[in-house]
């Protein structure tokens, strides 16, 4: 194929899928018009790909509930999808877009205060919009913010962005603290309450749990097409060499910001989801220890696959829940940091990490591991 | 195979027989959760809080209301969704019937607020001092067995009036407990007539005050400092090297026992400094002798005195385990008879009685300290004066209080 | 050529303006605040360089983001303190926090950090891991008490000096050691042989290596040398601002902030940096308080408009 027909290729992809967010769209001829027939085809080899353990994981996350106490659901589950939702828009940068963005939880918190001041809450400073209402404006609120992280941190390159993040982040942990007119300060805003759907209380734990797990696999489907699609494609070139994407013409500073916007609209709905989980938001919720969490989360799983992301979140909930109970009381938060430090040293795709080196040693599907550990997923 | 036979039934047999001792020891086991900051800045002073409750239980040999009593102890790091999360963990995955906590002011709203979800559980506050807890929107569920932090200042205004300070200038952090802290103080400074010139609320975690410190006026008597912990030392030690010499009142955590046994030379600038409490080391009564004496014959690892966190756990759950024994530990029908005994209790605390009002919010006594030196050069905190029963509306009238409203960076203000 | 002067100067105008209108009220307002305040930040600033400089130096060369330095300044500022309280020697309390940290420094560079080189990611990630695990082993040890050096006399007073009536004599002290040791990182870098290597291999790693020269010894010497700094630092500015758990975060923020503007891997970036974020912090605590800090970073913000990798920083 020659490069004029692979560009072609690429160029009309991103016509195809439409990129609503990247208004700034590469350098390329007009969008064709959408072909049904091929988004068809795309989805049945979709299905295709689809295999038993798939299925089973997909039906046990539904099944969960059932088997599952109400604390469990609720307190576990529906924590860790939430969070594990934050954590995959780090992982979406950070995995395939090369920049890892440390402020992606402070676009959850930007949504968080948002659904906060625009909805209700026991502060006089909520507007008691309707919840429908105030949960939109959060996420475009959270997504501007987000495209405005990306517009500061994308003039920097490479590891410059860990840090930049980190400060910009900071940075609104410390205007949420000492502002008392729009953000409450210290105290924050409490009695956030999630809003009654058809007379079922969505932060009752099964409802609840339902409403993560649908967002959550939202988030993970729309991610995993949107690195086969041709926008993801083209942001994993711009990781691995933007110089070369720039001279095939496309326009690396506006598929890096619009990979934060993307990456922002994931972090607003897990945003709004934690504050509903929460009951409550405030400064300490987007401090800069609850900032190396959701990293802890996204490299403990694994940067290589969306899923990563969620099993990080359910290994680090299960962790901080319950090793109070394990070892001594005081100490655990040294065992989280040595867990995290041993997986950094050892298995730096983290847990998918393990879990692939260990496929392929044993003899079972032996040969498909290797193929699926070592291709693009 | 006969052997094994035996083998096996003897170990069903032991197995069962340990089941049902286990299922009927349950029934006369009452597990108590306890939440205290164990991680994070107040580490140490949820230490302290944990040995408070482990005393008032052990004092108690473990039981209460003919029930063994079991704690199973929570953590959180000073924030409040970390601090419901621990807490909803205790009481639906731990399932206990009674909490305790939490240990710091946001927490307590927090954990208020989930009490509302779970009627069925008594809530008691552990050491957590914001005015919001039990004045606004307040939980039924929700008992508070001591003052809060507005109440622990009542007296100080008067006091630094006779002492002829006049005209103050105040240096607090800018956040909740310290808000409430100056309400209490300014509610009968400004009452008698003095005047607080100059408000400085400093970002929570500043260390270098040194700017602030510049801009206090020259014409001032003396200086309110609200700050806790490091923050208290750093203040007084960068205000001493900038050549300041005007005398200070201190809030309850200004001077209190982790300021005083900072580790490093002691400031004699310390001396004579006023401040206001719950509690103080030096009390003469017999109750908080052996109070301290128990403290120190049980903790090694302790601090030379308890600190307020260990006196407010102590009273928490000493209030807890006499309601338990007041009802016989009968916790059945919502613990309805367990939270009318609690609203009954006059619990008799190592610092003075302690009732609860309408809001289940503690009357309590402020002890009004200065410190002093005892003769090994030792700085401690020597009891004044002592202000009785004093309630949320400290001091005021239910209307005044009402129309004052709660502290804020502006109220009161009497400049 | 011609725009690019005019822009330069309109820039200058446009930040320089306002600033010198601030200054000439601020003087006529209450100059002794307003000279109180600028020691303060000049002050604060030598704090800052000497934390930075560590940071700075070995990103600079190994491109390693050190996110375990606040944990290094911590770990030397407790390590002095014991050394302090046993022998009652201020001096020797610097001395041990800086060789605390920087033999720390080097078995971290000689175990871990050695063979990840050129992974950024990974090392950074490894940095985050062991600052956690240190804050939870120095809690450990040493609880959560507030510990205060106990410096000699002779620096800790006041002294007395025109329009402010005394000024604490120790943060001259402090601001007169960054100047030395400024000077003495200089005179390292650029007239010893150690330092030349360092420079050279912060250009040109691989032509450094092929040169012959133990590029895993300079490596080493560069990351004990910058976690001496912290833990020097540690001590240092725990006897102006006394020591206790959450420095080290304190402390890392700081550092980050005064590289990204200074720019990474030029100590002079540092320099330039930290008296920046120094003066801006001061003044605006002074006569901002409530938005002091978001201040500090606003003007890394504008910084990072500007010029995006500080103001006197190298490319990645």
């Amino acid at each position: 194929m020659s490069a004029a027909q692979w560009r072609r290729a690429m160029n009309s992809g991103a016509g195809r899928y439409g990129l609503a967010r990247s208004s700034a769209a590469p350098a390329a001829p007009a969008a064709r018009a959408p072909e049904p027939a091929r988004i068809g085809a795309d989805i049945l080899e979709g299905l295709r790909r689809v295999g038993l353990r798939h299925v089973i994981v997909l039906a046990g996350l539904l099944v969960y509930p059932v088997v599952a106490s109400p604390f469990f659901t609720f307190q576990i589950g529906g924590q860790s999808l939430a969070l594990g939702l934050i954590a995959l828009s780090l992982t979406f940068m950070g995995g395939y877009g090369g920049m890892v963005s440390l402020a992606q939880l402070s676009v959850a918190g930007v949504a968080g205060y948002m659904v906060a001041i625009f909805g209700t809450s026991i502060d006089p400073i909520s507007l008691g919009w309707p919840w429908w209402l105030a949960v939109i404006v959060a996420i475009l609120i959270a997504t501007v913010f987000a495209t405005f992280v990306g517009w500061l941190s994308v003039r920097t390159e490479g590891i410059y962005t860990i840090m930049i993040t980190l400060a910009i982040g900071v940075a609104f942990y410390y205007l949420t603290l000492q502002n008392y007119s729009l953000f409450a300060g210290h105290r924050g805003f409490n009695q956030v309450n999630a809003p009654t759907v058809l007379g079922i209380n969505m932060r009752d734990p099964v409802p609840f749990y339902y409403l993560t797990l649908g967002c959550a696999l939202a988030g993970y489907f729309f991610i995993r097409y949107l690195i086969r699609a041709p926008f993801g494609m083209a942001l994993q070139g711009v990781r691995d060499n933007p110089r070369r994407m720039r001279a095939l013409g496309f326009h690396v500073t506006a598929h890096r910001v619009a990979a934060y916007s993307v990456a922002g609209v994931l972090a607003a709905v897990g945003g709004v989801l934690m504050i509903w989980y929460n009951n409550q938001i405030s400064p300490e919720s987007t401090g800069i220890g609850r900032m190396i969490d959701i990293l802890v989360i996204a490299v403990l799983g694994g940067m290589r696959h969306p899923i990563g992301a969620f099993v990080g979140a359910v290994v680090f909930v299960l962790l901080q829940t319950f090793a109070i109970d394990l070892i001594d009381r005081e100490r655990f938060n040294l065992v989280i940091g040595g867990v995290f430090l041993a997986i950094v040293l050892f298995s730096p795709d983290g847990l998918l990490g393990l879990w692939a080196q260990l496929r392929q040693r044993l003899p079972l599907g032996g040969a498909q591991a290797k193929f699926r550990s070592n291709g693009v997923q | 195979m006969r052997l094994r036979t035996r083998v096996l039934n003897t170990l069903m047999g032991t197995a069962a027989l340990t089941l049902c001792a286990g299922a009927g020891q349950a029934q006369e086991t009452i597990k108590i959760g306890v939440l205290a900051t164990l991680e994070g800045p107040f580490a140490a002073g949820g230490q302290d809080s944990m040995r408070g409750a482990d005393l008032a239980l052990k004092l108690h040999n473990g039981m209460a209301g003919g029930k063994k009593i079991e704690f199973i102890k929570g953590s959180s790091d000073a924030s409040p969704d970390k601090a419901v999360n621990a807490t909803r963990k205790l009481v639906e995955q731990d399932k206990v019937s009674i909490m305790i906590g939490p240990l710091s002011g946001d927490e307590g709203i927090a954990v208020k607020n989930y009490s509302k979800t779970q009627p069925d559980i008594t809530f008691i506050n552990g050491s957590s001092g914001a005015q919001a807890t039990t004045l606004v929107d307040p939980s039924p569920n929700f008992f508070r067995f001591h003052t809060e932090g507005a109440q622990w200042m009542v007296g100080l205004g008067e006091h630094a009036l006779s002492k002829g300070y006049k005209k103050v200038f105040l240096v607090a952090e800018d956040y909740g407990f310290p808000y409430s802290q100056v309400q209490g103080f300014m509610a009968g400074y400004c009452k008698g007539g003095g005047h607080v010139v100059k408000k400085a609320w400093v970002p929570l975690g500043t260390k270098d005050y040194s700017s602030v410190i510049s801009t206090i006026p020259g014409d001032v008597d003396a200086l309110v400092v609200v700050l806790g912990g490091a923050d208290a030392v750093n203040f007084l030690t960068q205000y001493e090297q900038a050549g300041g010499d005007k005398p200070m009142v201190g809030g309850t955590i200004t001077v209190d026992q982790t300021v005083l046994n900072f580790k490093g030379k002691r400031r004699e600038s310390l001396l004579g400094t006023p401040s206001a409490g719950p509690m103080a080391d030096s009390i003469d009564t017999p109750e908080w002798k052996k109070f301290v004496a128990d403290y120190k014959a049980n903790f090694k690892d302790g601090f030379p005195s308890p600190s307020l966190f260990a006196f407010l756990y102590y009273l928490s759950t000493e209030a807890t385990l006499e309601g338990l024994d007041a009802v016989k530990g009968d916790l059945s029908g919502g613990q309805k008879a367990f939270r009318e005994a609690l609203q009954k209790l006059v619990l008799h605390g190592p610092a003075g009685d302690i009732r609860i009002d309408e809001n289940r919010n503690g009357i309590g006594d402020t002890y009004i300290t200065e410190v002093a030196k005892k003769p090994d050069g030792e700085f401690y905190n020597k009891v004044v004066t002592v202000a009785h029963n004093v309630t949320e509306t400290l001091g005021l009238s239910k209307d005044e209080f009402n129309k004052m409203g709660l502290g804020s960076r502006d109220v009161p203000n009497c400049p | 050529m011609r725009g690019k002067r005019f822009q330069l100067w309109a820039s200058v105008a446009l930040i320089g303006g306002p600033i010198a209108v601030f200054i000439v009220w601020a003087l006529f307002d209450n100059a002794r605040q307003f000279v109180s305040t600028f020691l303060n930040g000049v002050t604060l600033a030598a704090l800052y360089f000497l934390v930075a400089s560590g940071f700075t130096l070995v990103f600079g060369l190994m491109r390693n983001v050190n996110l375990a330095h606040g944990s290094l300044y911590l770990l030397g500022a407790y390590v002095g303190w014991e050394v302090g309280d046993a022998t009652d020697s201020w001096l020797l309390a610097v001395a041990a926090g800086f060789l605390a940290a920087a033999l720390l420094g080097l078995l971290l560079q000689v175990c871990i950090f050695r063979f990840m080189q050129g992974q950024d990611l990974r090392q950074t990630m490894v940095t985050i891991g062991i600052s956690i695990v240190l804050a939870d082993l120095m809690l450990w040890m040493w609880g959560g008490q507030i510990y205060q050096f106990d410096p000699p006399r002779a620096i800790y007073g006041s002294i007395p000096m025109p329009i402010i009536h005394g000024y604490p004599t120790y943060r001259i002290v402090l601001f007169l050691g960054a100047v030395v040791i400024g000077i003495l990182l200089w005179w390292l870098l650029n007239r010893t042989r150690v330092g030349m290597m360092i420079r050279a291999g912060v250009d040109d790693r691989a032509m450094l290596a092929a040169s012959g020269v133990n590029v895993q010894l300079v490596f080493a010497i560069t990351f004990a040398i910058g976690a001496g700094l912290a833990g020097f630092a540690g001590v240092v500015g725990g006897t102006a601002l006394s020591i206790s758990p959450g420095e080290d975060v304190r402390y890392l923020l700081a550092s980050l902030v005064v590289v990204i503007v200074g720019g990474m891997g030029s100590i002079t970036g540092a320099a330039v940096g930290a008296l920046l974020i120094g003066i801006a912090e001061q003044f605006g605590l002074a006569y901002a308080p409530t938005y002091g800090i978001v201040f500090t970073f606003v003007i890394m913000t504008l910084v990072l408009a500007f010029r995006p990798r500080g103001i006197l920083g190298r490319p990645a």
